[in-house]
C-alpha cells in the first residue's frame, strides 16, 4: 500500500492513498491532534466528497472496526480444522465494571476456558495480553475457545 | 478623572462596536477585516465622531496588533515546513510576484506615487492574506484536496518574501542612501538565514526558554519576548514585524501550538484594533477620487492570483477544477496588504491618498477573496459541461 504523505503548512499533514477504484481515502491530521477522514470526490480526483471531523475515540473505534474482521477471519482460517473451536471478538463496552480494570481481574479462563490470544486498540494489536493488561472501553478483545464458553464471556464482560 | 472616564467610554464603545460588527461578519460568512475598516472609517479622522484622547494608546495597541499578527504566522510554520514549501513552490513563488506586484506597481507609478510608491502598492496587490484562504479552505472543506498544498505553499513562499521586503521598505521609506539599504537587506537576510538555520537545529532551546507549564507564566514570557525581538528588530531598522515573525519560526513543536492557543486571543483583540485605527486615520473622502483605481486593481489582481494559482497546479498535475479552485482561493487579500500600507502612510515619501486606495482595495479584496473561492467550483463546472456539450469528447463516455 503505497501511502502518500503530503505536509500542509501551518495546518498539519495528509496521509492518503488510492483505493481501487480509483478514489483517494485518507486522514488529514491538524496540528492540534484533531482528525479528519477524507475521501475524494467520484468525478474529481482532486476534490474530497467528506471531510469528517473524528474525536480521537469516534477515530479508534473506527480503525477496531476496520482491523478487527481481519485478525478473526486470520485466526478462524487457523482453527478450521480443530472442530468446537471459535473464535470472536467481543467488545468492551464504555460502560462495562471491566472499563479500567485488569485482564486478571475477568478471571475469562478460568470462569469460561476462553483466552484472549489480542486486543484490538485504537487499531493497533495487542498480541497475548498478560492478566495485568488493563482494559478500556472501546477495546476489542479477541477471543478464542467454545461456543457456550465465549457467550459466557460476553455475558461476563457486559455485567461482571 | 474626566478625562479617564471619558477615554474609557471611547476605548469601550470601539471594543463594543468591533464585537458587532465581528459578530455581523461571522453571520454573513465574511472576513471580519473589511468590517473594522469600516467602522474605523466611519469615525476618527474626517468621520462621523472624532475620537480624542485615545490616539496614544490605540497606536500603541495596532502596532502590538501588527507584531502579534507576524509572531503568529511566524508559529504556524516550522522551519522544515518553510524549506520544503521553498523548494516545492519557489517558481510559482516567482510568477507570483511578477503578476501580482506589477499591477500594484504600474497604478502607483500612473497616478504619479514615484518609486517608492510604486514599491508600496506592489506590495499590498501581491501579498494574499493566509489567515482569510486558510479559514476558507477550512469551511469549505478543501482541506484534503490535492491542490490545497499548492495553495499553502505559494502563501508559505509569499510570507517568506514578506520577510524581505519589509526591511527592504522600511529602509526606503526612512530614506536611506543605496548602500544603507543594501545593508538593511544584507541584515535582514543574514538574519533570515541565521534563525532558519536556528529554528532547524536549535528549535527546541529556543522553546525551552519561554516555555513553562505556568499558563500565566509562560503568556508573559511568549508577549515579552516578541515585543523585545520586535522592538530591537525596530531600533536595527529591520522592521518590527519581521523580528517576530522570525521568532515564531524559531519557538516550534509542542510549544508553538501551545502559544498560539493562547496568543490568539490576543492577535484578535490588538490586530482589530489595527485595522480600526487605519479605518481611523484614513479620511473617507479621499476614497471616491480613487474608486476607480481601487477597482480595476481588484479586477486585474483577481484574475492575476488565478492565473498564478491556475499554472502552479498545473505544474503539479492537478485537473482543471483543481487548478480553478486553486488559483479563486489565492485571491483574497487583507491583513498583510494592511500591515505595508500601515508601515508607509505617515512618512513624507508616500501620499495620503495611498492610504485610501489600500484601504478601498482590501474591502474589495476581502470580500471578494471567499466569495471567488466560494463560486469558482459551481462556475468552473458550468463551464466545463457547457464545452463538452459542444465538443463531445470520445473518452467522456467511459
Amino acid at each position: 500500500m503505497n501511502v502518500e504523505v503530503t505536509p500542509l503548512p501551518g495546518i498539519g499533514i495528509r496521509k492518503d492513498f488510492a483505493i481501487r477504484s480509483g478514489r483517494r481515502l485518507g486522514v488529514v491530521t491538524h496540528r492540534d491532534g484533531q482528525i479528519e477522514l477524507i475521501i475524494s470526490k467520484p468525478d474529481d480526483p482532486d476534490a474530497c466528497m467528506a471531510e469528517l471531523p473524528l474525536t480521537p475515540e469516534e477515530a479508534a473505534a473506527l480503525a477496531n472496526l476496520l482491523g478487527a474482521p481481519q485478525l478473526v477471519a486470520q485466526l478462524r482460517e487457523e482453527h478450521k480444522n480443530l472442530p468446537g473451536v471459535h473464535t470472536r471478538q467481543i467488545p468492551v463496552v464504555p460502560d462495562s465494571p471491566f472499563d479500567g480494570r485488569t485482564l486478571g481481574d475477568t478471571a475469562l479462563r478460568s470462569r469460561t476456558g476462553v483466552s484472549v490470544v489480542a486486543v484490538m486498540r485504537a487499531g493497533h494489536v495487542h498480541p497475548s495480553p498478560t492478566p495485568d493488561f488493563t482494559l478500556t472501553g472501546g477495546d476489542l478483545m479477541v477471543t478464542v475457545g467454545t461456543s457456550e464458553g465465549l457467550d459466557d464471556a460476553v455475558k461476563i464482560l457486559k455485567l461482571g | 478623572m474626566a478625562d479617564i472616564a471619558l477615554e474609557m467610554i471611547e476605548l469601550g464603545a470601539v471594543f463594543f462596536g468591533m464585537g458587532l460588527l465581528g459578530r455581523l461578519a461571522g453571520r454573513i460568512g465574511l472576513s471580519p477585516i473589511p468590517l473594522y475598516l469600516i467602522g474605523g472609517l466611519f469615525f476618527g479622522h474626517g468621520g462621523l465622531v472624532p475620537l480624542t484622547g485615545i490616539e496614544d494608546f490605540t497606536h500603541l495597541a495596532g502596532e502590538v496588533g501588527v507584531v502579534l499578527l507576524l509572531l503568529l504566522l511566524g508559529l504556524e510554520y516550522s522551519a522544515a515546513e518553510l524549506m520544503t514549501g521553498l523548494k516545492r513552490s519557489w517558481t510559482a513563488g516567482l510568477l507570483d510576484i511578477v503578476l501580482n506586484a506589477a499591477p500594484g506597481a504600474a497604478v502607483a507609478l500612473l497616478l504619479g506615487w514615484g518609486p517608492i510608491g510604486a514599491v508600496v502598492m506592489a506590495g499590498v496587490t501581491y501579498i494574499s492574506s493566509s489567515g482569510i484562504i486558510a479559514k476558507v479552505l477550512g469551511d469549505l472543506g478543501r482541506l484534503g484536496n490535492r491542490e490545497t498544498p499548492v495553495v499553502l505553499s505559494i502563501l508559505v513562499f509569499e510570507d517568506l518574501v514578506m520577510a524581505l521586503y519589509l526591511p527592504i521598505l522600511t529602509a526606503l521609506l526612512i530614506g536611506v542612501t543605496l548602500l544603507g539599504g543594501l545593508s538593511a537587506v544584507g541584515i535582514s537576510v543574514g538574519v533570515l538565514v541565521v534563525v532558519l538555520v536556528v529554528a532547524l537545529r536549535y528549535g527546541r532551546y529556543v522553546s525551552a526558554v519561554v516555555d513553562s507549564p505556568d499558563r500565566e507564566v509562560f503568556l508573559l514570557k511568549v508577549l515579552g519576548a516578541a515585543l523585545l525581538v520586535a522592538g530591537f528588530a525596530s531600533a536595527m531598522q529591520v522592521s518590527a514585524a519581521v523580528g517576530a515573525f522570525l521568532l515564531g519560526i524559531a519557538i516550534s513543536g509542542s510549544t508553538a501550538v501551545n502559544a498560539t492557543k493562547m496568543l490568539e486571543p490576543l492577535r484578535d483583540l490588538f490586530a482589530a484594533v489595527f485595522f480600526v485605527v487605519f479605518g481611523l486615520n484614513t479620511d473617507p473622502a479621499s476614497i471616491p477620487p480613487v474608486l476607480g483605481w481601487a477597482v480595476l486593481l481588484a479586477v486585474v489582481t483577481t484574475l492575476t492570483k488565478i492565473a498564478t494559482g491556475w499554472w502552479a497546479a498545473r505544474r503539479q498535475g492537478i485537473g482543471k477544477l483543481g487548478r480553478a479552485r486553486a488559483g479563486a482561493a489565492l485571491v483574497a487579500r487583507g491583513e498583510f496588504s494592511i500591515v505595508i500600507a500601515g508601515l508607509a502612510v505617515g512618512y513624507a515619501a508616500v501620499p495620503d491618498e495611498l492610504a485610501a486606495l489600500a484601504t478601498t482595495y482590501v474591502l474589495l479584496m476581502a470580500v471578494m477573496g471567499p466569495v471567488a473561492a466560494r463560486v469558482v467550483e459551481p462556475i468552473a463546472r458550468r463551464f466545463a459541461a457547457r464545452r463538452t456539450a459542444a465538443t463531445p469528447l470520445p473518452s467522456a463516455g467511459s
